[in-house]
Order: C-alpha cells, then sequence, then structure tokens
C-alpha cells in the first residue's frame, strides 16, 4: 500500500517535543502569513480570493465553502464587526478540535487574525466548551498571550493600522451551542437557543453587528493555505473537498486516534492506518461523521473514499469526519436508543417537533428493548423521524431523525427480530433477555 | 448576607474587559463558573442574586442560564465531580459496564452524590469530545481515558 501523507496542515508541530509553544510554531512558518499581511503585502480581497481558491470547506459539519462565507461581510461598512471561532465541539464521536486547542493552539490564533482582517473584524471571540476547562483552555489561552507579547495581536499592530483582540469565552455544557446562532446568544449570555435565519449572522449576528463563526478547523487550517498558496492545499484534496481532514476515528477499532489525511482517502487505507476493526472482528457498520449523519452499512462504506462527494453519494456525510466504527457484535437498536437519548437531552427545546419527537423516539426505542415493542412501531419511529425533519428552526431536529431513518433503513431485520423475540438483541450470544 | 467572595469580584471584573461596556450579560457564565467553584461545586439562590446584583442585571437572567447549562449545578452536590461519558464512542468501548461498577461501588445511582458528601455522580448526556480515548470520564474537570475497572477504582480511591 503506497504511504498516505499524514499531518500536512493543523498537526504539523505534532511531532515537536512541546507543540504547543510559540516558538515551535515558528519553526514550522507559523506566522509568517501573518506577517506578510502585517507588512501590508496580502489585501483582504487577497486573502479572500485565495480561500475561495483552495477549496478549503466548513468542518464543523455543514460543509460551506469558507472563502464564500467570508465574502458575505459587510466589510467596508464602517460598524463594529466580529469573527467568532466555534470550539463547541462537541458532535459525538468528534475530538479533533481539542487536539488542535491543546498541541497547535497557535495555527487557530494566527487563521483567527487572518479571517478577522479578511473580513474587517477588529474583535475574535473563541467559544470553547466548558469541559476543556482543565487543559485545552489554558493551552489557548497561553498561546493568546504569547502572541500578544510578541506584537502579534493588540492595537494598530506593529503600526500596520490592523487592530484584533483575541479573547476566549468558556462555554458551560450544551450540545446546542456548536449550532451558530445559539453559540452566538449563549456568548451574548442567554440560553443557547438557535435563532429563525434570516437574518443571517453576517448581517445580524453578535449584539447585532456583522458576525462570521468558523470551526476551529477551518480557522486553523488558513495559515498554511495562505503560506503555501491555495493550489497546494487544493491538490493534496479531491474535487470539491480540497485539503486534509482530520479524522477522529473511535469505536471498535485496534488504534483510536486523531489522523489528519488527505481528503479523498479512501475508508479502506483509513481502516488500514488505524489497524483494522478491533480484535480482527468483522465489520458491520460505520458512522462516517458524528451522530448526526446516517449510518452506512460495512458494505457500503468499504467502497467509499471519505469526502463531501463521495460519501453524500453513498448516502451519508462527511459531517464532522468522527468516524465511529462498529463491529458484527454491536447490536443497532441500543446505539440507536443512546443516539436518541443525547439528542432528547440536548434539544433546546423551542420547537415543538424536535422537543416533542426526540422524546417519543427515545421512548419508543426502550419499549422495543424493554420486549414491549411492536412490530407497527418501526413505521411509526420513521414517521416521527420525518415529520421532525425539516420542521425545526435548526439543524438538530434533522440531526436527530437521520441517524433513526437510516438505523431503520439498513438494519430493518435488527429492529424486527428484537420485536419479535420480546427485546432479545440479534446479536446476544445466549438466551438472556438483554435491557 | 453577602457570599461573593472579594476573589470572585476581581475575577469577574477581568471577565467584564472582555466585553462591550453595556453587555455584561455576556458575563454571566463565566461569573457563575467562578462562583460555583468556589461553593465546591454547586450553585445557591444567594450566590445567583449577587452575581446579578454584582453585573446590574435582573435575577432572573442569571437563573435562565444557571438551568439551561449542564456545567451548574442548583442543588448541592457531592464535592467531587465524576462524570462518566456514555455516548456512542465510550458505549462501544464499556461504558455501560463502567458506570454498573461505579454504581455498585459508591453505592449511588448516577444523578445521585454519596452521603458523606465527597462523590456527585453527574448523569452526563454529552458526548465529552475525548472518543479516541474511550471509555473516558471526567473527574473535577480533569479527563481520565482509555479506562479500565482498575483504573477507576485507583482514581476514585484517591479522591480526598
Amino acid at each position: 500500500m503506497k504511504s498516505i501523507p499524514e499531518n500536512l496542515v493543523c498537526f504539523n508541530t505534532f511531532e515537536a517535543d512541546k507543540p504547543w509553544t510559540y516558538e515551535t510554531y515558528r519553526k514550522h512558518g507559523g506566522y509568517d502569513a501573518w506577517d506578510r499581511i502585517l507588512k501590508g503585502e496580502l489585501s483582504p480581497e487577497q486573502v479572500i480570493e485565495e480561500v475561495k481558491a483552495s477549496g478549503l470547506r466548513g468542518r464543523g459539519g455543514a460543509g460551506f465553502p469558507t472563502g464564500l462565507k467570508w465574502s458575505f461581510m459587510p466589510r467596508l461598512q464602517p460598524i463594529q464587526k466580529y469573527l467568532v471561532c466555534n470550539s463547541d465541539e462537541s458532535e459525538p464521536g468528534t475530538c479533533h478540535d481539542r487536539e488542535v486547542l491543546r498541541k497547535n493552539p497557535h495555527a487557530l490564533i494566527e487563521g483567527m487574525a487572518i479571517a478577522a482582517y479578511a473580513m474587517g473584524a477588529t474583535i475574535a471571540y473563541n467559544y470553547i466548551r466548558g469541559e476543556f476547562m482543565e487543559e485545552p483552555i489554558p493551552r489557548f489561552e497561553l498561546a493568546v498571550k504569547e502572541a500578544y507579547e510578541h506584537k502579534l495581536l493588540g492595537k494598530n499592530i506593529q503600526s500596520s493600522n490592523i487592530d484584533l483582540e483575541l479573547h476566549t469565552f468558556v462555554g458551560a455544557g450544551a450540545y446546542i451551542c456548536g449550532e451558530e446562532t445559539a453559540l452566538l446568544e449563549s456568548l451574548e449570555g442567554k440560553q443557547g437557543k438557535p435563532r429563525f435565519k434570516p437574518p443571517f449572522p453576517a448581517n445580524f449576528g453578535l449584539y447585532g453587528k456583522p458576525t462570521t463563526i468558523n470551526n476551529t478547523q477551518s480557522l486553523a487550517s488558513v495559515p498554511s493555505i495562505i503560506r503555501n498558496g491555495a493550489k497546494w492545499f487544493k491538490d493534496i484534496g479531491v474535487e470539491n473537498s480540497g485539503g486534509t481532514a482530520q479524522f477522529s476515528v473511535s469505536g471498535h477499532i485496534e488504534r483510536p486516534g486523531n489522523y489528519e489525511l488527505p481528503m479523498g482517502t479512501s475508508f479502506k487505507e483509513l481502516l488500514e492506518l488505524c489497524g483494522g476493526v478491533l480484535g480482527g472482528a468483522k465489520l458491520k457498520a460505520v458512522i462516517p461523521g458524528g451522530s448526526s449523519v446516517p449510518v452506512m452499512p460495512a458494505e457500503t462504506i468499504l467502497g467509499c473514499t471519505m469526502d463531501y462527494d463521495s460519501l453524500q453519494k453513498a448516502g451519508s456525510s462527511f459531517g464532522t469526519g468522527a468516524v465511529i466504527v462498529m463491529d458484527e457484535t454491536t447490536c443497532m437498536v441500543k446505539v440507536l436508543r443512546r443516539i436518541a437519548r443525547f439528542y432528547m437531552a440536548e434539544s433546546c427545546g423551542q420547537c415543538t417537533p424536535c422537543r416533542e419527537g426526540t422524546g417519543w423516539l427515545y421512548r419508543m426505542l426502550t419499549r422495543i428493548i424493554e420486549g414491549q415493542g411492536e412490530l407497527e412501531d418501526l413505521t411509526k419511529l420513521v414517521e416521527i423521524a420525518n415529520k421532525i425533519e425539516g420542521h425545526t428552526i435548526c439543524a438538530l431536529g434533522d440531526a436527530a431523525a437521520w441517524p433513526v431513518q437510516s438505523f431503520l433503513k439498513h438494519f430493518h431485520h435488527e429492529f424486527e427480530y428484537m420485536v419479535n423475540n420480546k427485546g432479545r438483541s440479534i446479536v446476544s450470544i445466549d438466551d438472556e433477555v438483554t435491557v | 448576607m453577602k457570599t461573593l467572595s472579594k476573589h470572585a469580584k476581581e475575577k469577574i471584573d477581568l471577565l467584564l474587559e472582555r466585553f462591550p461596556e453595556d453587555r455584561q450579560r455576556s458575563a454571566i457564565i463565566g461569573a457563575l463558573h467562578i462562583v460555583q467553584h468556589e461553593n465546591t461545586g454547586y450553585l445557591t439562590a444567594e450566590l445567583m442574586n449577587e452575581v446579578a446584583e454584582y453585573l446590574s442585571i435582573p435575577t432572573m437572567q442569571v437563573y435562565e442560564v444557571a438551568t439551561f447549562y449542564s456545567m451548574f449545578n442548583t442543588m448541592p452536590v457531592g464535592r467531587h465531580n465524576v462524570a462518566i461519558c456514555t455516548n456512542i464512542s465510550c458505549m462501544l468501548r464499556g461504558a455501560d459496564e463502567i458506570v454498573d461498577h461505579v454504581e455498585k461501588k459508591l453505592g449511588i445511582k448516577i444523578g445521585d452524590s454519596t452521603a458523606d458528601g465527597k462523590i456527585y455522580l453527574k448523569r452526563e448526556e454529552e458526548c465529552l469530545a475525548a472518543c479516541c480515548g474511550a471509555p473516558m470520564m471526567m473527574v473535577d474537570h480533569h479527563y481520565h481515558e482509555n479506562l479500565t475497572l482498575d483504573k477507576i477504582d485507583k482514581i476514585l480511591g484517591d479522591l480526598d
């Protein structure tokens, strides 16, 4: 097998002894791009064009082209504008932003600085989930302090006429705050309840001012793009999926971990790189992009490459690049119930279909596991999911619906078996009724 | 009775510098983290009222936040916060067995605190974003990854 290049972009300092320090980052070409901007060598338009040409798409899950998003900001309007980084990493299965915060925080700071400059924002916040309080947040804050000390942030930075104040904001536990308008509400000190769109944040964002929210990995990829050129980044990946992506590979896998690999790496190569399925077991299914995206049976994903187009064509989605691997012993009913419980607990409660529907899904799945299910429940589960999907303010409703639809589509026989056998799982090896 | 410490006020003042002048509401979450930490892991009505007073905002705005976010406890809980992640990646690596083990060991159910006020066994719904180190748990903000039952016994045994 040809070797796959690893750690080309955000993880490029990871081999170093202390990958998170200013010195290490500098040794890897860090802040070169920001230096050029501070010297006046790159206009905001040039930066936006470069990011557009790189093919970088939002790594938070939606995959929206980053450069295009930046171009929506009313850059020249003489009002306060904000940049917000979304480090509220909480999509189940996803844990690579934590790696960037812990091991290469300066890449994120430089990426935030470049983005803020391109959009005319002079204040930036990094919203980091509260659970990261002990290690990732202090690491990031230390790096911010170093950046100020080296005069890379502040007022009229190195007499460039560029201003940027960068602050950390610590969240307090709410999956919904990963949704960008909920995150803004949270930043304003309110409950994290998503806003109606339009107006979009680029027009009415934080404190009602133009704001752009980007994911941690997206922003941390920007310095490499400006440093090495859009073409370099684009050519690492494949058509419609430029650059690298960070894959958080978890579940039944021999070597779980975060792998930064070229977009378009085949699933087979990824699996091999991770040492294969745990204990050499047979692969049953994979959720390729965090718990919200549709599950894929082994035979489907084994024919896929890991990029936006390939996974979409196969009926799922790239999502956050969180690859959750399940072997043949996995009970799909129980996995789905756990996913359903999560969305029930994390629904903010604003929209009736989501608030009520997620609870129905969880309780019906519990009933099936407890041996009280009926075959018509299986149809009803999909009907409820269909009635949540597309009928809510934000995408949490869709995220709650897709797993139900896809699990029942691909593993209907497991649900049927459990209903017919009073709660016994198709994978249970004894006669014990498993609850 | 005033319970907001001088130290807490100083830390809140530092937080306020991060936001525009009339946007002190943005400091609620940070302020609640500070006072909860000082009060061994939970918030009281008095503390929330004082945060509101200190920030010059209605008390309701503070209550709304305190009750929405899962890291805030508005009832007394044990001083050590133990949160076992049971989300999908951890579940696939045995989180349910870990929960059973810890519940038996401590003699309490998820969501309860031990009678001596030492350990609060939090119900963790959210994924804690350490999926590649599954199964994992967070004890007083510290992440413990690749757990085994022996490892857990040691971690819990070392708590004072």
